[in-house]
């Protein structure tokens, strides 16, 4: 709703035609590569061809001698500048990771060496004639193989990066599993993807004397960057410019440096010369990030009427050799059943490390879930002859159950999934098409419809040390235009244009006045930029709180300056209008010509200009829910899956442009698609990429690709604005909507296994009886243990048993849901009695316990994110110490530590 | 390596060069001539990003060398629009039926859509989404580069 007397024209829900378009479609946009700064050099990477092994020598003589190269540098080099390659927690890593391989390498594209030189054709040349030296080891490449084999990581027991839930089978959870009346046991393997942005990544950095350091890069957010690499470097004394203008798609590879661009960085400040660094395509697809190799193994039981009754769930997720971050995907288990009356549910979580290039996100990093419980409905009402849409009518929280809170503590209150069921279901006439069905089936065509629903949640703010609120920063120049400068970022979210139609709708001027400036650090304030589909509701609330204070402050001086009642000044297509006084009507320039030029006209105490500025921070969680069906034909002959129809229905809340809202989510759709039919990253059993370029990662194609049809449900949010975040649902509810589709027309063949990606040769299996696909590569013999490291210290002699080795400092080390956060302990023993502190970034919590031996127990309250028990059981030995936490429904999180000075 | 001396007209204008054999059109265009609307996104020729108009006809500009322009009229998206900013009518078709969302493989999305209604061509649409196959945008989920493609064929919407 406007507020009284503020702009006649509404923006808000229009298809108004994008800022971002016109430079975009000229070829004016300014993206990485195309910025060249003066006396600028090039970078490529020598990177390792091998998956595992130790580097014996390098040899960059040959290289040198080249012409055109000016440097070439190894860890060794880089090591002269410390770097701590954070998490997107802004947390250590687990394992220790350098830019550059140090000594060993872990994957085939692992970087080994940096060559500087007068030109990118000159640097993979050099490149090239480095000789590196190897001793191959045998490689841990699959999930299984990282379940059984030697340790990625020297100094660590297991391949494990990090692990929650209940390892133990709970005996009553089982007992109930085996007497239900139907139990679903659902394996779904997904496949490896990779993001493909098509602008891939790359850096250029600057360093202006000691103190001043410009980076251009293709990223998520200009201040995520800054502030990452102002944390990693150590350089809190050195003024950091990013600059992003245009990004050419991101899709979670880009939220913060890696391993390329923190070496171009080092490299920069060590050589002194403006560097560029652009990843090309091969390297896109072997060595950047990439994310969803993981395995789920569901069990859940239905009552005779198909009604949840308990479910487990067993997880496991690649995380590559160096993952942006040690996951275990706890968000798959919060969500799995959040919209479902599930009574009970128990999961263990995996995340492994292998000899893989690492995890990072991928839009809708938790889609896991939506996956597996809607394809797992499928099977249960095929078992117990329901209507797959009236299984989840039965199942669904509806709208009338609510609020609730979730078992994981999540509370619900406005969610909508099974309303977007009706919803679609007025649209599509299911009984219509089980005829329709039947009739094709005769003539031996296979049509399927698939249904899913989902809830996912949005513009999350407050829980997360990176995952904060958006600030606004409002101006009405002395021109009487509009110009915002706004913590956004877009790699083509389209936020120049959501925002300006807010301020113009709020503010009462034209959208053709009003200019939103993002993608430099040097304006606006932090935010994370476009991840966890935040910026709509979270920028969109502070948008309108800025724009409100804006207005104000303009009624304010008009009141003043027209003697007039400020109730009686409306601002409408940048005029100000004074009821009952028609010849007073001025220009929004005349009036900010006195703001900023006449002081002397200002009431008493009023500050000069016209400025505003608001930083909204939402409610925890913001939840958007939807239901998609589809309908396919799949070819029995080839094994071909045609798209036929698909209807989308999601409740974003108060929608601010359709034409951006349905982009996203055709955007996720279409990489759903590709999930689901076309794309895998797979290695061979050595550890080689097998999809290199895109002749082999397939990417959907606009033939691919039906024409989707909408039903926005809009459902105002709790939060400023109403709004609800949409950038990811397409990617994650789009998967097993396409699946169900699939499965539902083969259902005569037999179940379809879930094995992404559905390839033709696999769907000839099932249609067939038999499988065809490739017989996989026996698993590679992996040796036993991996060998020590020659230098590996000795470890401590074990300190005597005394409770007294408890007490002091500590720091350590806890792996929550939300990344590991790091604290300090300190500790009190007294006999068998155990007081302390422990100091974090939430503040400072006082506990008591016990000791026994070197064992420590203590329970501690938290409120954040929810109200929880933590109940910690800690080992001491010596100045380490190891435990777990048991943390209510998040089962169990690792702590480690040590003593500190 | 040896230097060639080329010659070519980009976007009307003429422009002289001395690249190394090896050097591909696109990095030429973008680096040596500056027209940096052509987007560089896998570099063998599978992304369409880097389409441009070579003589009439719509290349992949990573898999041309510059010295095989010696003499061609060249046309990059930065030639597109008319002199006084009249957008193409592709352009046009593409902001209006919200046809981008990064930008970035746009520019090789026209220049295809440019080449099939050069001349007020209608082209069927079957032709040009046959043509728009060999494009990737991994944004859109192309459902306003087909809405394009229908007002290019003269199809009512």
């Amino acid at each position: 709703m406007n507020a009284p007397g503020i702009g006649a024209t509404r923006y808000i829900g229009q298809r108004v035609p994008r800022k971002e378009d016109p430079r975009l479609l000229t070829g004016r946009g300014q993206f990485v590569d195309d910025i060249t700064l003066p006396g600028m050099l090039h970078v490529a990477f020598a990177r390792s061809p091998i998956a595992r092994g130790k580097i014996l020598s390098i040899d960059t003589a040959a290289a040198l001698e080249l012409p055109g190269v000016h440097a070439i540098y190894t860890n060794t080099e880089l090591a002269a500048i410390k770097v701590e390659m954070l998490s997107f927690y802004l947390t250590p890593p687990t394992v220790p990771i350098t830019p550059l391989a140090n000594g060993s390498v872990a994957y085939v594209g692992d970087p080994i060496a940096l060559v500087i030189a007068d030109d990118r054709y000159i640097a993979e040349d050099a490149a090239s004639l480095i000789e590196i030296q190897y001793e191959e080891e045998d490689p841990v490449v699959t999930i299984s193989d990282a379940k059984t084999g030697a340790p990625v990581h020297a100094g660590t027991d297991n391949n494990i990066a990090a692990i929650m839930g209940v390892e133990e089978p709970d005996e009553d959870l089982e007992a109930i599993l085996h007497s239900a009346p139907c139990l679903v046991t659902h394996r779904v393997t997904h496949q490896r993807i990779a993001q493909s942005p098509m602008e891939t990544r790359g850096v250029i950095v600057t360093r202006e004397g000691a103190e001043e350091l410009t980076l251009y890069i293709t990223c998520q957010s200009p201040h995520m960057i800054a502030r990452y690499v102002s944390l990693a470097l150590g350089l809190p004394d050195t003024s950091i410019r990013v600059i992003a203008k245009d990004v050419g798609g991101s899709f979670g590879l880009k939220n913060h440096p890696w391993r390329e661009e923190m070496s171009v960085i080092i490299a920069g400040l060590l050589f002194g010369r403006p560097l560029k660094w652009i990843e090309d395509r091969v390297e896109n697809l072997t060595s950047a990030n990439q994310a969803r190799e993981q395995e789920f193994l569901v069990r859940t039981a239905f009552d005779a009427n198909g009604r949840l009754i308990a479910s487990h769930g067993d997880y496991s997720v690649n995380n590559g050799a160096y993952p942006q971050g040690a996951d275990c995907n706890i968000a798959v288990h919060m969500f799995m059943w959040a919209a479902y009356k599930m009574p009970a549910y128990a999961f263990l979580t995996r995340g492994w490390y292998s000899n893989t290039v690492g995890l990072a996100a991928y839009r809708g990093p938790w889609a896991m879930e939506s996956l597996a419980r809607e394809t797992a409905l499928d099977i249960a009402a095929r078992r117990l002859g329901l209507e797959p849409i009236e299984l989840r009518r039965r199942n669904l929280v509806t709208l009338t159950d609510q609020p609730l809170t979730t078992p994981f503590g999540i509370p619900l209150g406005d969610i909508t999934p099974a309303e977007c069921l009706e919803k679609l279901l007025e649209t599509l006439d299911v009984a219509a098409f089980r005829v329709e069905q039947a009739e094709a089936r005769k003539q031996g065509r296979y049509l399927g419809l698939g249904v899913a629903a989902y809830i996912e949640p949005t513009g999350s703010a407050g829980s997360i040390a990176t995952m904060t609120g958006e600030l606004a920063q409002l101006r009405i120049e002395p021109t009487g235009k509009v110009t915002a400068t706004m913590s956004t970022h877009s790699q083509g979210h389209g936020t120049q244009t959501t925002m300006a139609q807010i301020i113009a709708e709020k503010l009462g001027v034209a959208y053709e006045d009003v200019t939103v400036f993002e993608g430099d650090s040097s304006r606006g304030g932090f935010s994370p930029g476009a991840a966890g589909s935040r910026q709509g509701v979270i920028a969109g609330g502070a948008t309108i709180k800025a724009s409100e204070l804006l207005a104000e402050k303009v009624k304010t001086l008009a009141s003043h300056l027209f003697n007039a009642p400020v109730e009686s000044i409306t601002i409408e297509n940048g005029m100000v209008h004074i009821a009952g006084a028609k010849e007073m009507t001025r220009s929004l320039r005349a009036i900010a010509e006195i703001a900023y030029g006449e002081p002397a006209r200002l009431p008493p105490g009023f500050e000069a200009g016209l400025e505003a500025q608001y930083r909204y921070t939402p409610p925890p969680m913001t939840f958007t829910s939807a239901a998609h069906a589809c309908i396919v034909e799949v070819d029995t002959d080839t094994g071909f899956v045609k798209i036929q129809r698909w209807i989308s229905c999601e409740d974003c809340g108060t929608i601010i442009n359709p034409a951006v809202v349905e982009g996203q989510i055709a955007g996720g759709l279409a990489q759903a698609i590709g999930t689901v039919l076309l794309e895998e990253m797979s290695f061979d059993a050595r550890g080689n990429p097998t999809a290199v370029t895109y002749k082999d990662y397939l990417l959907p194609s606009i033939s691919d690709i039906p024409d989707f049809e909408y039903l926005h449900a809009c459902t105002p949010s709790q939060s400023v604005g109403g709004i609800r975040g949409v950038g990811e649902g397409g990617a994650i509810i789009g998967p097993p909507t396409l699946v169900n589709a699939i499965a539902d027309a083969l259902a005569p063949f037999g179940e379809v296994p879930v094995e992404l990606p559905l390839t033709p040769v696999k769907l000839l299996g099932v249609i067939e009886g038999r499988s065809l696909a490739h017989k996989a590569p026996e698993p590679v013999a992996v040796a036993a243990a991996a060998p020590l490291p020659a230098a590996a210290p000795p470890a401590p002699p074990p300190s005597a048993p005394s409770s007294a080795a408890a007490d002091g400092m500590w720091k350590m080390i806890l792996s929550t849901p939300m990344g590991p956060q790091e604290m300090k302990g300190q500790f009190i023993t007294n006999g068998t009695l155990l007081t302390g502190t422990l100091f974090s970034d939430v503040g400072d919590q006082e506990f008591e316990g016990s000791i026994t031996g070197n064992s420590l127990k203590w329970d501690l309250k938290v409120k954040k994110p929810i109200s929880l028990t933590l109940k910690y059981d800690v080992q001491i030995d010596g100045d380490n110490l190891t435990g777990k936490v048991k943390m209510g429904f998040f089962g169990n999180a690792k702590l480690t530590g040590e003593r500190l000075p | 390596m040896s230097n060639h001396d080329i010659e070519l007209t980009i976007n009307g204008r003429r422009f002289a060069g001395s690249v190394e054999a090896r050097k591909t059109l696109s990095d030429f265009l973008r680096i040596d001539a500056g027209y940096t609307g052509v987007h560089v996104g896998c570099e063998h020729g599978v992304c369409g990003a880097c389409t441009v108009i070579v003589d009439g006809r719509a290349v992949r500009s990573c898999l041309m060398l510059a010295v095989q322009v010696n003499g061609a009229e060249v046309k990059t998206v930065e030639g597109l629009a008319a002199p006084d900013g009249t957008l193409h009518p592709a352009q046009q078709a593409l902001r209006d039926e919200h046809g981008l969302q990064c930008g970035f493989c746009t520019p090789g999305v026209l220049m295809t859509m440019a080449v099939l209604t050069a001349g007020n061509a209608k082209p069927s649409e079957e032709s040009l989404l046959a043509a728009l196959s060999g494009h990737i945008c991994r944004c859109t989920g192309y459902q306003g580069i087909r809405r394009a493609v229908k007002r290019l064929a003269g199809e009512n919407l």
